[in-house]
């Protein structure tokens, strides 16, 4: 089944870029480490979801470009063109002449509607150009105008055109301290109109790539390319194609579907974090041996003690008792998990034992335990990684940075600051009050795990 | 990409808008090797093919022909426009572009705004929606005048207004340049508070400038120059009061080097909306981030570096030091203290070649000592543009919405006072049909309110902070 990628404002653009990037540099690369067979399958898979053979000798990316203004899409289709392996198709573009101001309202109210018809007359191509439809990928950032706002009106026109479709949305959460002013505002606004529309937001922070690049990665002079090249690798640990359990030989065909079953069970929990290791610079992996095992112990304690990284994580921090009183007595730093997904690539990878994910108290009482943890394998090493293994997870990760943005906001509401620049496209203060009154219950929800 | 349309109005809005100009050129002529029209360059300039005469057709794509600049050039003197078209830029204006007069506004806000705006009302309108036919999608006007005499005060404010009516969805800045408290124009206070309330009311934007700043850059690059310390030779064209490179290098006249300050904080303020960059920063992403209040929209401008030594290697201390001074009162176009005043907002353009850890190393660095309102305590809006400016590998234009300007304003209200007490000069207004009483006293109300608005922002400040209390869910 294929994914059709819509990718959304500057962020969007430029993130969806590196991913396409990735996952064909990934399929070129010869560090498979499996049987040719096994290598031929996976390219094979990677090339259905992704990419189309359309009459062209590179493939094409299965893939809707969206901004509001043309100097970034401009330049991503001529980065795409000159990496020489893949490109986007030329008739799959939509931007304007003027961009959506960072005002969500102009982005979602004004520029939408607007533009509803020629975007979606995009995808719908798109989507016809696939065998079988798996769903879409959105990608775009919550701080700006375009990515929120027009994304927010995209995403719900997604929903009414193809009800049935996985919709899955990437949002990247900018750093706290301000890329936008206003980031906050169109934060509220975005997450709260997603959870309407969406099956699930797939998360990554601003602040928490940074330091994976300044400390694991080493990069002196971090630049918004190297925040996206992670976090295109973080995406494609999870999106190549993998062998789900009892899915017979072949890599799994629905992955947008899978990874939904998997992971959100009820309406009311959708937001989903992700954790990749190991990550390190690539001229540190030749020097460089793993253990499952070892990395399995690593990654489980990152969704325990909440960790950003491998590096710093709290060995501390431990699962409540069995035999405690549930809710209340959970230990103040663990982080509990609704369900979890473990992706895990490379050598050896049917003998990995992953009992320890299995653990009943890692989790809410509602699932059985069988039910709250997945795993996809395949023993295709993914991007020069001789092991690597993914988390993604439906636990409280996201909490506290939901409440930091909440709260900031709120702040800023209850002084009624830039409030006239909403309302001048249409946004009013109850409708920021009912975006509120969303993301407390969201909040309120987690919390109470 | 979008437009911008410059309105230059009376001597001082020329003069600078004739240096804007003449930089813009040279700016991109270094960007632009292949002589090709692009679309960076069709956000001031037009392409037009000149061979059939004056009324040739816009050409979109392809090589230069002619640039016209999209500007209106508007004086009720001839002096300074007939020299400019005179001058090496006369061929990036359009003589359709011009509306001048003879005799002058007499340093008089109500001539300016009454008679001449009555007078030319028309031929501004029509001349207006020429200009903004022959952009694709104008997105900006930009005013460039000065407070204090009586063409760019009166008429330039007349134009503000004509904008809102005409062209209400379009934004726009004004460069403001206010009088000092020496001013030789007697009357300035007079027509700087009558130009207030215009501002106050139809500007989406304004940048106060004012002038002793600008000497005092002009004099410290100066004593840089001529100090010979360390024998350090600066690059000329990267001095941010220096023409070298462009069309008019040889005739350089006084106001020229304070003037070229002005220009350069334009060329930066829209340099991310030009070029490309890992994070774009439009014009209506400034409107939007730092006007939290609708007539709190003033907003001072620093500009760093303002030199740049001839050798090559700049290590990163020294990227550094560029943020420091962004910050430094030296560096601003107005005199003004916000490092001890309230930030309501901040906004860090950055060109060149810097990157999002450089910035966010340098805000965590700088946030300590800089007081933000309660409400936005990490107000900072950051933009990263590629391109750096002539002469330089990365520049800093850092734009702030600080009570700082409270200062200002109230000094102006005082000399107002003192004038409007005695009466002074009054009957030079009131003779003039449409002027009255009223007028001035709705000038100085205006300005009065905008003063409360920074004292109320400023009361909050220093108190205990207390969060307003979230939404309760029940569970």
């Amino acid at each position: 089944m294929s994914i059709v990628t819509v990718q959304l404002g500057q962020c969007g653009n430029q993130i969806g870029q590196e991913v396409f990037s990735a996952l064909c540099s990934d399929i070129r690369g010869t560090h498979g480490l499996c049987s040719e067979k096994e290598n031929e399958s996976y390219q094979d898979s990677c090339k259905e979801r992704f990419f189309c053979d359309e009459e062209s000798a590179v493939p094409v990316a299965r893939a809707v470009l969206v901004d509001m203004e043309p100097k970034v899409i401009s330049q991503t289709l001529s980065v795409a063109a000159r990496s020489g392996h893949w490109k986007y198709s030329s008739h799959s573009h939509f931007c304007q002449k003027q961009g959506s101001g960072n005002n969500w309202a102009n982005g979602y109210s004004v520029h939408g509607p607007r533009h509803k018809e020629a975007i979606m007359n995009l995808v719908q191509k798109e989507a016809e150009k696939c065998d079988r439809l798996g769903g879409f990928f959105t990608i775009m950032s919550m701080a700006g105008g375009t990515g929120s706002g027009l994304g927010a009106f995209v995403t719900q026109c997604l929903r009414d055109a193809f009800p049935t479709s996985f919709i899955l949305n990437h949002v990247v959460w900018p750093y706290g301290t301000g890329e936008v002013i206003v980031q906050n505002y169109n934060s509220v606004l975005t997450l709260s109109h997603l959870y309407h529309s969406s099956d699930a937001l797939l998360v990554h922070e601003n602040d928490v790539i940074h330091k994976i690049c300044a400390q694991l990665m080493n990069i002196k002079q971090i630049s918004f390319r190297d925040v996206n090249q992670v976090i295109a690798h973080q995406l494609g640990s999870v999106f190549q194609p993998t062998h789900t359990a009892g899915g017979g030989s072949g890599y799994s065909r629905n992955p947008l579907g899978e990874l939904m079953e998997s992971l959100v069970p009820h309406p009311e929990f959708r937001m989903l974090g992700l954790r990749n290791i190991p990550q390190m610079p690539e001229s540190s992996l030749p020097y460089s041996t793993f253990s499952w095992p070892g990395l399995i112990k690593h990654l489980r304690q990152m969704l325990i003690a909440n960790a950003q990284m491998e590096e710093g994580i709290d060995w501390q921090v431990r699962p409540p008792h069995p035999s405690s009183i549930p809710s209340t007595n959970k230990p103040l730093h663990f982080n509990t998990s609704i369900a979890n997904l473990v992706i895990l690539r490379g050598k050896d990878v049917h003998s990995v034992d992953l009992g320890s994910f299995q653990d009943p108290s890692l989790y809410t009482s509602w699932l059985n335990p069988q039910d709250a943890f997945n795993a996809w394998k395949t023993p295709r090493a993914f991007n020069k990684y001789e092991k690597s293994a993914a988390l993604v997870s439906n636990s409280q990760f996201l909490l506290k940075p939901l409440d930091s943005i909440v709260g900031k906001a709120w702040n800023m509401f209850a002084s009624k600051a830039y409030l006239h620049q909403y309302a001048k496209f249409g946004i009013q203060e109850e409708d920021f009050l009912d975006c509120f009154t969303t993301l407390e219950q969201v909040i309120s929800s987690y919390t109470n795990l | 990409m979008t437009q911008s349309v410059v309105v230059q109005v009376g001597q001082c809005g020329n003069q600078v808008g004739c240096r804007f100009w003449d930089l813009a050129l040279r700016e991109h002529a270094a960007v632009n090797k292949k002589g090709i029209y692009d679309e960076a360059l069709s956000s001031f300039f037009r392409n037009v093919d000149t061979r059939s005469g004056d009324n040739g057709r816009d050409i979109y794509k392809g090589k230069i022909c002619s640039l016209k600049a999209r500007a209106l050039l508007i004086d009720m003197e001839e002096g300074v426009v007939n020299e400019i078209l005179q001058g090496p830029l006369r061929d990036v204006f359009d003589s359709k572009q011009l509306i001048t007069d003879v005799s002058g506004s007499g340093n008089n806000w109500a001539v300016g705004h009454k008679i001449y705006g009555c007078q030319y009302r028309e031929n501004i309108v029509e001349k207006l929606r020429k200009t903004a036919e022959h952009c694709d999608c104008l997105q900006c006007f930009f005013i460039i005048h000065s407070m204090g005499g009586g063409t760019g005060s009166g008429l330039g404010t007349f134009v503000l207004n004509l904008l809102e009516e005409e062209f209400p969805e379009v934004y726009r800045f004004v460069t403001s340049v206010y009088p000092s408290g020496e001013d030789d124009v007697i009357t300035s206070p007079y027509n700087s508070v009558l130009a207030m309330k215009e501002l106050n009311e139809h500007a989406d934007c304004v940048l106060p400038i004012e002038n002793e700043s600008l000497f005092e850059i002009v004099n410290k690059i100066h004593q840089m120059i001529n100090s010979g310390k360390l024998g350090a030779t600066v690059k000329q064209n990267s001095l941010v009061t220096s023409s070298a490179g462009s069309a008019k290098a040889l005739q350089e006249k006084p106001f020229d080097a304070m003037n070229n300050i002005v220009a350069n904080l334009l060329l930066n303020l829209t340099s991310s909306a030009r070029f490309e960059g890992s994070l774009n920063m439009d014009l209506n992403e400034i409107s939007m981030n730092l006007v939290p209040f609708p007539r709190l929209h003033y907003l001072v401008s620093s500009l760093t570096p303002l030199y740049t030594l001839a050798d090559v290697n700049v290590p990163s201390r020294r990227l550094d030091q560029m943020f420091s001074d962004a910050f430094s009162r030296d560096h601003q176009l107005i005199q003004a203290d916000p490092k001890h005043s309230l930030y309501l907002a901040c906004a860090l353009l950055v060109r060149g070649n810097v990157q999002v850890s450089d910035l966010r190393r340098n805000i965590e660095r700088l946030k300590p000592s800089l007081h933000f309102v309660s409400w936005n305590q990490e107000g900072w809006k950051t933009g990263l543009c590629s391109v750096p400016p002539v002469g330089h590998s990365h520049s800093l234009l850092a734009l702030a919405n600080n009570t700082c300007v409270k200062p200002t304003f109230i000094e102006l209200k005082d000399r107002f006072m003192k004038l409007y007490k005695k009466k002074a000069h009054l009957h030079h207004y009131l003779q003039i049909d449409g002027m009255e009483q009223s007028c001035f006293l709705e000038a100085i109300s205006s300005l009065s309110d905008l003063i409360e608005e920074y004292n109320e922002l400023d009361a909050t400040r220093g108190g205990p902070r207390i969060d307003p209390s979230r939404l309760k869910i029940a569970v």
